[in-house]
């Protein structure tokens, strides 16, 4: 039988549970991604997309799902603590695929914000939820698809006209499970006119077993909105996420995002971004620092078809040992979206022979007065930095740490939370120095 | 006195090819040598393998250096040791401040000292200090290292490195290459001041220019990977007025 046959079937004979248990709005989009997933399938090896990512083997593993949504014993607290230390943020935790509802106490939230369940706001603001809910996704491929088939639950952000959110949101997903697990979680994010919102995203996992999520984000700027979103995983060897963030900007509004990968298993983030309204600006940034057998993908889709938007994508990758790195980005300039200005950049280091990269920037313009670039590289250390620092007394492990943590440094230097920025070269220290992965809980606490 | 530094029969080789064919060279405390020579004669060479740059295989000879065997030590142990080299080409290095490499770098030497990381106020201090004395501007400082710097800017800062570090010897590897004449009094002032009675210098160079500002107690001429000539200051006189040449071929005397 293959992979998606299986599915098909899990769904088929648990349809009735998964539906009872979740409100009448996700289920309908869930009947029309389950027709579509049926007649898809999972990504196969000969699909271009996903060929440096093979994803059928993924679901290969025989998962449990916790489609009966029942609670996990105890709190977040009580297996893991995260905090960033000097920046002030609300938590709020998705553990598995469902939205934890916290005990503790927090300060009220500006009027009109919603920040919570998205299962449960789907039944108390249904007209919201449903004009904005699956309308990217639908759109994207098959994998969304399952997602959309699976998700009971997930999150909830909307901010409305004119808010600013005066301090960042933190959203930690854990990943928590006795057995082998697969879990899906939705995110739909919707900053509405003018109003602007700082969020930062951490994936976890808190157990050894082997785990499988997607992850669908679904993101909404309204004109004139702003966004910064800021995503951080640390996961382990044996996780595997596989995750979209769609975006859809109306005018002059602007995204700032900012991905992660610190340590990971296997990790797939598909990003589109659509460039909707004139004037909108998304910039993107991603860093990836992998080793041993770990493999990170990003494959990215910036769509202009407005005129006037800017655009702007770094990803670099720090690859060690045998790990594996693939960056596919796209830029798409349609024929309305003249006056465009868009720039790709992605830098890769390979430190052994071992480490592979895979990089295809592609552009694509269809219209005539446009300013776009983009660039490719991958290298290695420089010896002759190297020895020149070797020289002034820094042995080669420092030089090398110094180094990589230079390069580092230019996509951290673009997050416009200062003290994550702060936070994260930290971070990225105790990456390189081997101290991330012997931590057990949350490195951010962890000092 | 006890030699600083003495190379015996110093043979090195690069892609297997024989650049040093047996040097001999002792240094004393204090003193000042000019190794000078013609283009491919083996100078930057000889730095190279002082320093221990991966890229050059000694085949043959030795290195005592304040009475240990120099050759045994990586090239960062050899930085603790006191030898310090002024780059022909300083490497531009981007992303790392100058003062974040010269924090690591000064906190490694005292840390192989057995000496506790230096306070973030002394090492400011520090920086303050030494900088004045090549007049190396504030916002080079926190630059990334070399990087936009102007030829005459990276001479400088290997000075200001040098000035940081306190080296015993110093090996200065055709600083005057791309100088005006100001950097290069400039240049010659800061390695004057810093001059101990412990420590010594190798100047290497093409021209007697430089040796204008850092007088020589010592001159050699290397050629073809030997010392062919070793004499007094008056011998880097004597090449600027007659060349090479009768150095090469001394039967045409």
């Amino acid at each position: 039988m293959s992979n998606e046959k299986e599915y098909i079937e899990i769904f088929d004979n648990n349809r009735p549970l998964i539906e009872t248990l979740c409100s009448a709005l996700l289920n309908k989009e869930r009947a029309k991604a389950f027709e579509q997933f049926k007649s898809t399938g999972f990504p196969k090896r000969d699909d271009e997309e996903y060929r440096r990512t093979p994803i059928d083997k993924l679901f290969a593993a025989d998962y449990g799902m916790n489609l009966g949504r029942l609670p996990l014993q105890g709190s977040p607290a009580d297996f893991f603590s995260c905090d960033v230390p000097n920046l002030r943020a609300r938590q709020e935790y998705i553990i598995n695929d469902s939205f934890y509802r916290d005990a503790a106490e927090k300060s009220p939230l500006p009027e009109g914000v919603l920040l919570g369940s998205l299962d449960q706001f789907a039944q108390t603001h249904p007209e919201l939820v449903e004009a904005y809910y699956n309308r990217q996704a639908q759109e994207s491929d098959s994998l969304a698809q399952f997602n959309t088939t699976f998700v009971q639950d997930g999150l909830l952000l909307y901010v409305p006209r004119d808010t600013k959110l005066s301090e960042p949101i933190q959203i930690v997903t854990l990943l928590r499970s006795n057995i082998e697990m697969l879990s899906n979680r939705r995110l739909l994010i919707i900053i509405d006119q003018n109003a602007t919102a700082d969020l930062l995203i951490c994936d976890h996992s808190s157990n050894d077993k082997q785990t499988l999520s997607t992850q669908v984000t679904e993101i909404f700027l309204r004109r004139g909105a702003a966004l910064n979103i800021v995503e951080i995983e640390e996961t382990g060897e044996k996780n595997s996420r596989l995750a979209h963030l769609l975006v859809n900007q109306e005018s002059d509004s602007r995204l700032n995002h900012c991905c992660i990968t610190l340590t990971n298993g296997l990790t797939r983030n598909n990003i589109k971004v659509t460039l909707a309204g004139s004037g909108a600006e998304a910039h993107l940034g991603g860093l990836a620092i992998c080793d041993k057998n770990q493999h990170t993908d990003n494959n990215t889709l910036v769509e202009h078809k407005a005129s006037h938007c800017n655009s702007s994508e770094l990803y670099k990758y720090i690859l060690d040992e045998e790990a594996t790195g693939v960056f596919s980005g796209r830029m798409l300039i349609c024929p309305d979206a003249q006056q465009t200005t868009s720039c790709q950049t992605n830098r890769n280091l390979c430190l052994t022979k071992c480490a592979r990269m895979y990089a295809q920037p592609q552009l694509e313009i269809y219209a005539d007065d446009v300013k776009c670039s983009h660039g490719s590289t991958v290298g290695q250390l420089d010896e002759n930095a190297l020895f020149y620092m070797q020289q002034r007394g820094i042995s080669k492990d420092e030089a090398r740490h110094l180094l990589m943590f230079a390069f580092a440094g230019e996509v951290i230097e673009k997050i416009n939370i200062e003290a994550l920025r702060d936070r994260l070269h930290l971070l990225i220290e105790k990456r390189f120095r081997g101290e991330l992965n012997r931590c057990k809980r949350c490195a951010l606490c962890k000092q | 006195m006890d030699n600083l530094i003495e190379i015996k029969n110093l043979h090195a080789t690069i892609d297997g090819k024989e650049i040093l064919k047996g040097i001999n060279l002792s240094v004393k405390p204090g003193e000042v040598h000019a190794i000078m020579g013609p283009n491919g004669s083996g100078k930057s060479t000889l730095s190279n393998v002082l320093v221990g740059h991966p890229a050059y295989t000694v085949t043959e000879g030795e290195i005592i250096y304040k009475g240990q065997d120099l050759l045994a030590l990586s090239p960062e142990e050899r930085s603790h040791a006191g030898i310090f080299l002024s780059f022909q080409y300083p490497v531009e290095i981007a992303g790392v401040s100058m003062t974040n490499f010269m924090r690591a770098a000064i906190n490694a030497k005292r840390e192989a000292q057995g000496l506790p990381a230096m306070s973030a106020g002394d090492f400011l201090k520090l920086m303050r200090d030494k900088r004045a004395l090549v007049n190396l501007d504030s916002k080079l400082a926190n630059r990334s290292v070399n990087e936009g710097f102007s030829g005459g800017e990276k001479k400088r800062n290997e000075i200001f490195q040098m000035a940081m570090l306190e080296p015993t010897l110093s090996i200065l590897d055709e600083t005057d290459s791309g100088l005006d004449i100001d950097a290069l009094r400039i240049v010659a002032e800061g390695v004057n001041k810093l001059k101990r009675p412990d420590t010594s210098t190798l100047v290497i160079t093409h021209y007697q220019r430089l040796l204008d500002y850092i007088k020589p107690d010592i001159v050699h001429v290397l050629y073809n990977g030997r010392i062919v000539k070793t004499a007094g200051p008056e011998l880097a006189l004597e090449l600027e007025e007659r060349g090479y040449d009768w150095i090469k071929n001394p039967q045409a005397e």
